[in-house]
């Protein structure tokens, strides 16, 4: 088990010009750990990050999307994971942050959390490259394959929360985030 | 006065036109032969099958954010289905997300509103509820309408849906 801001710690010392799209607490540490314009946080509505970031890699065949998930996320949206599968960018890496309830909704467990094995249905649902990852040690050492490697990349994350950080609603629905996502995506060459 | 159908290849010239490179879409019994099927076989489009259509409705976003033109293409079902994230991906976000959406069930000559479905006539109340513009194409010639449409969203970064209301004619 990880604390999530440490393991995105880890990830942030390796992004450089990657698309992160990211979702709830991990967007809230994220956006603690690694304020950027290139963060796309304007997710709307709960469980379609990953399918925000998969339209930005298809899209952008030529650079990198990384989603920072939820287990909760997800679970709203597991048909996104035979979606990615069958357009199977390239360049789409998805971390999936597994804490095993709603943290931003007070805390609830997820239905079958013990038993819940998110690796497993992403491979199911045809993503090979797929895997836990339980230790700092561990995902340190595999960060460089994630964001480099072929995708369409899969890792569940396992994690508890870390520091505690601000929920800040207003900067991720803001209209000046997103533009200032776009005008930094849209520069990149 | 009896009129014909909207022609599934005009339709699909109307999108190329309009720069659009990516279909996102589930299939829909009203467009599935006349748009769908061809549109699957067509090199100038990119086809993203989804599993739900809220996901094409953030998938649509991403790929405007990535400078590509799409459209969504689903059934009202779909549509109904995905009402929150077309409320805040598309209307409060402001993102030019095109919806093409078949009315399955509907009445040929009425308009949508006026459907004894249930699940037709309650689409155009619900989309003026959320702010979000909609035409209504049925019949030979409002193919025409669908090129401006999908400039205005793309111009203005604002969400359209348009309503086909039966089946266009198959190429």
């Amino acid at each position: 088990m990880m604390k999530r801001d440490e393991a995105l710690a880890l990830l942030a010392r390796h992004v450089t010009d990657e698309a992160v799209v990211a979702t709830y607490q991990a967007a809230f540490d994220w956006m603690r750990l690694a304020p950027r314009d290139l963060n796309y946080v304007s997710i709307g509505a709960m469980g379609i990050a990953s399918s925000h970031a998969l339209g930005l890699a298809l899209g952008r065949p030529d650079r990198r999307v990384v989603v920072l998930d939820g287990d909760g996320s997800l679970l709203m949206n597991l048909g996104s994971l035979a979606t990615i599968a069958g357009a199977a960018p390239r360049n789409l890496a998805h971390l999936v942050c597994v804490n095993g309830c709603y943290e931003a909704n007070g805390s609830h467990p997820l239905p079958a959390r013990d038993a819940l094995d998110f690796a497993a249905i992403a491979r199911g649902a045809g993503i090979r490259d797929a895997g836990t990852i339980a230790t700092l040690a561990e995902f340190e050492h595999e960060i460089p394959a994630i964001l480099r490697g072929d995708g369409p990349v899969f890792r569940a994350l396992l994690v508890e929360p870390g520091a505690p950080s601000t929920q800040d609603y207003a900067f991720i629905h803001g209209a000046e985030t997103r533009r200032r996502f776009k005008a930094a995506w849209s520069a990149l060459p | 006065m009896s009129t014909s159908p909207m022609r599934g290849d005009r339709i699909i010239a109307a999108l190329k036109q309009a720069g659009v490179g990516f279909v996102v879409a589930l299939p829909d019994v009203t467009t599935s032969d006349a748009l769908l099927w061809p549109i699957s076989r067509d090199p100038d489009f990119k086809l993203v099958r989804v599993c739900k259509e809220d996901e094409g409705v953030a998938i649509c976003a991403g790929l405007a954010f990535s400078g590509r033109r799409a459209v969504l293409l689903m059934q009202q079902t779909g549509l109904l289905d995905s009402i929150n994230a077309i409320r805040a991906v598309a209307v409060e976000y402001e993102q030019p997300v095109v919806m093409l959406v078949g009315l399955q069930g509907k009445e040929p000559g009425i308009e949508p509103a006026a459907s004894a479905k249930f699940a037709v006539g309650i689409v155009p109340p619900i989309l003026d509820a959320i702010c979000l513009p909609h035409l209504w194409l049925e019949d030979t010639g409002d193919e025409d309408s669908i090129g401006p449409a999908i400039e205005v969203a793309y111009a203005q970064s604002k969400p359209v849906c348009l309503l086909i209301g039966r089946p266009p004619v198959a190429p």
